[in-house]
Parts: structure tokens; sequence; C-alpha cells
């Protein structure tokens, strides 16, 4: 199995004034291709930390990082940008659509950056990543004609068009009811069940349930990281009250 | 990412807040607009100034008497008596640039028709100077060099004079006058040509052969005035010269001595009157562009607002793979879009003001291409200069803290 994150002993020092606060104090695992991992852990113990650093928002102190077998901490801004636009898939809480903007136009945007797409291609890719996720009837809506779930979908069909080799969701499902959460995790346990790798940050345990494997921090530290059974989420989704009348 | 995605982009994003963006925009109309009209119109006022004075004569030179001195006392130029046909001759064999040229003798005095009378003025010429004084004839024919050379008492006559002797609808053609009790026959009018810008009317105007008002009329031997007309406007100054040589020879002044006649050309009077113009149309555009430095804060004042209403968008940008160059370049696109489209407005508004107060005023539409191709790479430069700090302000961010911030 391929190696798509590879992390050595990462640390993250931020100096704030004259103290110095240690995010990350050497964390290091693997995640595979084909892997659903949700990385777990309270405000403060550096999961957002980890996840800017796999997202390469953000370079670490010391340690090394590499993605689809690429080094990351010596890369420059614009090679991490491009590292973001090729490999990358972002999902985030706020679902952060562009207002006034089509659900097809939101999805194409990823590709806009990257210049060996053609705009045939680019509208195809859209397209494709839209039926992905369900949502072929809506692509010309705009987010406030859309559901919170939808324009989650909306989020996650444009983390998929650009063919990441990995998915980053933060707290996709925060914002969230419960059966739509459920009805999100079971999209990503379906893409994942396709061959895409996931890493699912959250602080929920029983969203946690939904993944394959759990990472959980602690203080800047991997206190956890253990293979789990995958709970599913079409049966969990059945199981909840009023679901015999839909 | 490609310039036409970046254009499209930064549209759609303008687009999101279309009044906003027409009231930004409102600032750079504005200031182009009066800067074109400003500029426009001190054209078209200098163009009218310009085209009366033409309708003098472009080519015109005159050479006057000069004037006399007498132990060091200036006695006026009347009484000189130093240009003579002899000097006309000089001009028109000796001076090349010089296409035909004329003396002139004028004498004034009661012009008789009938029962009615008139004060009018005479002016002496050979057959060209009609041509040279840009005159027309509205009927009948010229004097010709043989009338010169006869002393011939005929005469070509202006419309005020026609208006002032004959009764409404008569025609003057053939019939006699009397000036001073010499009778002469009107050979044709000319065409009507109003005031000059001075006032003075132009169709009191009486021209006969030169030879008949010195021997018939004033009974002198010198004339007042020479007129000529150099072959082209560009060859005025060269003509003048030469003029000045050949009057200094026939004149037999030393080298040093000063000349006793003057030399004007028409373009020394174009030249006083355009820059008069010149320096108002400077002046009224360098007021103009003050409201042009209002719209371009404006637009950055706006672009400041966006950028910050937009944090989020640009994190998300970044997150996806925006480098911070296509932040910079998206931020500055909108604002060059948008004094452009201002500008261009801008243009077709300043031109239409000043077409309708051209029209008012009766000047000629002047369209100073120069000046709205300025006004075009001033919209843009406005664009990039007022866009270029908020532009840069938004690729500056860090895509986390965007990302986060609410």
């Amino acid at each position: 199995m391929n190696e798509i994150i590879k992390i050595e002993k990462l640390e993250r020092i931020f100096r704030v004034g004259s103290d110095e606060v240690h995010a990350l104090r050497g964390v290091s695992f693997t995640i595979f291709s084909g892997e659903f991992v949700s990385i777990m852990g309270t405000s403060g113990s550096g999961k957002s930390t980890l996840l800017n650093i796999m997202g390469c928002l953000d370079r670490p102190t010391s340690g090394e990082y590499y993605i689809d077998q690429t080094a990351v901490s010596l890369r420059t801004k614009d090679e991490l940008s491009t590292l973001r636009n090729r490999k990358i898939g972002f999902v985030f809480q706020s679902y952060n659509l562009l207002p006034r903007t089509s659900a097809l136009e939101n999805v194409e945007l990823p590709l806009l950056y990257n210049n060996t797409i053609s705009n045939r291609e680019r509208r195809e890719r859209a397209i494709r990543a839209l039926e992905q996720v369900g949502l072929q009837d809506r692509m010309t809506h705009q987010p406030n004609q859309l559901s919170g779930g939808q324009q989650q979908r909306v989020a996650i069909a444009r983390a998929l068009v650009n063919e990441p080799v990995i998915l980053l969701a933060d707290e996709a499902t925060g914002n969230l009811d419960t059966r739509t959460s459920y009805e999100i995790m079971n999209l990503f346990q379906h893409l994942n069940r396709e061959g895409i790798t996931i890493a699912f940050v959250t602080h929920e345990s029983d969203i946690a349930d939904f993944t394959g494997r759990t990472i959980l921090l602690r203080d800047g530290r991997v206190v956890k990281d253990t293979a789990v059974e995958t709970k599913s989420a079409k049966a969990a989704l059945e199981a909840l009250p009023g679901s015999e009348n839909q | 990412m490609n310039i036409l995605s970046l254009l499209k982009i930064a549209g759609k994003a303008l687009l999101r807040n279309k009044m906003r963006a027409f009231l930004t925009m409102l600032g750079i109309i504005i200031g182009i607009s009066s800067v074109i009209a400003m500029v426009s119109l001190g054209q078209s006022s200098s163009q009218s100034i310009n085209n009366q004075i033409s309708s003098m004569g472009t080519n015109l030179i005159m050479v006057m008497r000069g004037n006399m001195r007498r132990g060091g006392v200036s006695m006026g130029n009347t009484n000189m008596q130093t240009l003579t046909v002899k000097d006309v001759d000089a001009i028109r064999t000796q001076a090349g640039n010089v296409s035909v040229v004329s003396p002139v003798v004028s004498a004034s005095g009661q012009l008789v028709n009938g029962s009615k009378n008139w004060v009018g003025s005479i002016q002496g010429g050979n057959s060209d100077l009609l041509s040279i004084r840009m005159y027309k004839l509205a009927s009948g024919i010229n004097f010709t060099e043989d009338d010169v050379r006869n002393s011939a008492k005929v005469c070509v006559v202006g419309k005020t004079v026609v208006n002032n002797l004959f009764e409404t609808g008569e025609n003057p053609i053939g019939k006699m006058i009397r000036f001073n009790k010499i009778p002469m026959k009107i050979i044709g009018v000319l065409e009507s040509r109003g005031q000059n810008q001075w006032g003075q009317d132009q169709d009191d105007i009486v021209v006969m052969p030169y030879t008949t008002v010195m021997k018939r009329i004033l009974a002198i031997t010198y004339i007042h005035q020479i007129v000529a007309s150099a072959r082209s406007e560009s060859v005025a100054d060269a003509a003048t010269d030469e003029i000045e040589a050949i009057l200094q020879t026939t004149h037999k002044l030393k080298v040093g001595q000063d000349n006793d006649f003057e030399v004007r050309t028409q373009a020394e009077m174009l030249e006083m009157m355009t820059s008069v113009t010149g320096f108002l149309t400077v002046l009224l555009a360098a007021i103009a562009s003050i409201s042009l430095i209002v719209g371009g804060i404006g637009i950055m004042n706006i672009m400041y607002v966006t950028v910050t209403e937009r944090i989020k968008e640009i994190g998300l940008r970044m997150s996806i793979g925006a480098k911070n160059r296509d932040i910079l370049l998206q931020f500055l696109c909108e604002s060059v879009i948008l004094s452009l489209i201002g500008g261009i407005i801008g243009i077709l508004f300043g031109l239409m003001i000043s077409y309708f107060a051209s029209m008012g005023l009766s000047w000629p539409f002047v369209i100073s291409l120069p000046s709205v191709g300025l006004s075009f790479l001033v919209c843009v430069a406005t664009g990039i200069f007022f866009g270029w700090y908020p532009a840069k302000k938004a690729a500056s961010l860090d895509p986390i803290a965007a990302l986060r911030h609410e």
C-alpha cells in the first residue's frame, strides 16, 4: 500500500512574545492509501495545528512531513500552494462556498488555479464531482438556495474535483444536525469505499466511530492510534427515529 | 492562472455587488468626463478662433510702412512714402515662397448713388487682392490686369455698400456710383463675410484697381501697404524673411540700419491667440484632474472594504491553491476593471458634454485623440495605483488566519 501521508517527529512551536508554545511535540504516524482516519482531541490538543501542517498551510518547526512521497518541510510558499492545489482536498466546518455563485462554479474553483486543465475539462470534472456527491440536479443553484447538508456536499465535490491524494475534513459535520451529519458521514464512507483516502478531524467520538482508525492527540502528542471497527453510517441513519416515514 | 479566468473571477466578484461597483465607478466617470470635456472644449474654442483668423487668410503677409523717427521722436507712419509699386514687382519676381502679391492703397470718402449716399473706404489693389484677402464674388466679375493698366474706373463692392446705396432687390452690377465726384462702374459684388472677431464689418468695402486710386483719387506715387500670400502656411516664415531681404535691397538699407517698413504675418496673430486658449485649456484640465484623483481614492477606499469583507474568501482561495500572486492579480484586476469601465463611460460622457456645449456655443466640435488616449491610460494607471495597496493587503494575508476569520 502507498504511503499517502508520512509524519515523523513533527514539532511546531509558536512564539507568543517571549513565551514558546509547543503545539506539537513530536508527532509521528503514517496514513496509507484507502484509509479513513479520524484525528481526535480536545481544543488545545494540537489537532488544528496538525491539520494545518497536513494541509500544507503551515510548516513544521522540525520533523519531516511527506505527502504522496513528496517532502513538504522545505518548500516555498508558492510550491505549497501548488501542492494544495494538486494533492489536497479541504472540507471545512462552515463550507466556505462563494456566495452568489452557482454550485458548479464553486466546484470548478480549484481547477481555475491549475493551468494544465482546459475550460472543457474543468467543466466536465466539476459535473462529475457533483454527480459523485449526488447533486447532479442542483448544479445551477446558489449556496443560499441549498440546505446546510447540500452546501457541505458542494464543498465535498469541490474538494474532490482536483482528484486529491487525500481529503482533509475539519469538523465537517460541526454545523449540521445529527441526521444530516450521518448523511454526510455516509457519503464519506461511500467515497472511501471507492478508494479515496480521508483524514477527518473531529472532537465528537460518535462521528469518529464511522471511521476505520482513530488517532487521539493530547497536549501535542499522539496518545492513542488504533484501528476501530467501522460503524455503518447507513445503518445509523436507518436507526434514527422517524426514518421509516421517509 | 490565465488572464481570461482572472478577468472572469474579477468580473463575477464585481457583479455580486452592482450598486457598489457603479458608485465606485461614478467617481472615475465624473473625473474622466470632466477632463475630456474641458480639454475638448478648450480645443474647440481655440479652433474657433483659429478658423476666424484663418478666414482672413492664413498665409497672409502684410508689409506696412515703418515709423518715422526724427531726433528720437516717433512721428507715426502716415507720412512715410517708402513703399512703392517697384517693391511689389521686386517681391513678385524674387520671392520664391510668395504666390501672389498686391499693393494696397486706401482712401475713404462719400459714395453716392442718386439720392443715397454712404461713407465708405476704398481699397486699391491689383487683380489678386481679392484672393489674398480671401474674398469671393457673389455675382459679377473681378477687374483684370488690363483694368489696372488702364486705371479703369471699375469697382467690386461689398454687401453693406450695396445695401446702403441701392433699393432692396435692385441689381447693382453695371450701375454707376460716384466716389468724391468720380464716377465708377460696379462690375462685381462680394460674398458677405460678416464681422471679424474685432467687430469690424468686413462687407463695408469697395475694391478697385490701385492705379485708379493712386492716379484719379489720391494723386500719389507711393502705396500704403503690401499684402502677399505665402505658398503655404509652412513657408510663411520663409516668405517673410524673403520679403524683408528684398525690401532691404530695394530700399538700399545699410547693414545694421533700421528697416523703414514692417513685415507682419497672420501666423503671429494666431500664435498669440492660441497661446492664451492653450493656457486656459491646461488650467481647466488641471482642475478637472483633481476630481479624477478623488475618484481614484474612492476606488482605493472601496477595494479596502472589499478585501476586509472577503477575508474568508481569500483564505479559501489560498487553501485550494491560489498563490499570493493570483490573489494580488485578482484584486488588481477588479480595481482596473472598475476604473477602465468607469473611464470608458467617462470618455463617452465627456465627449457628449463637449459636443452639446460646442453646439450651443456654435464652436467646432473637436475630439482630441491624444487626450482620449491619455485618459484611457490614466484610468488603467489609477486602477493599478489605487488598487495596489488593498490587493497587496489581500495577498499578504495568512491563509490559516483568513480561513478562521469571522
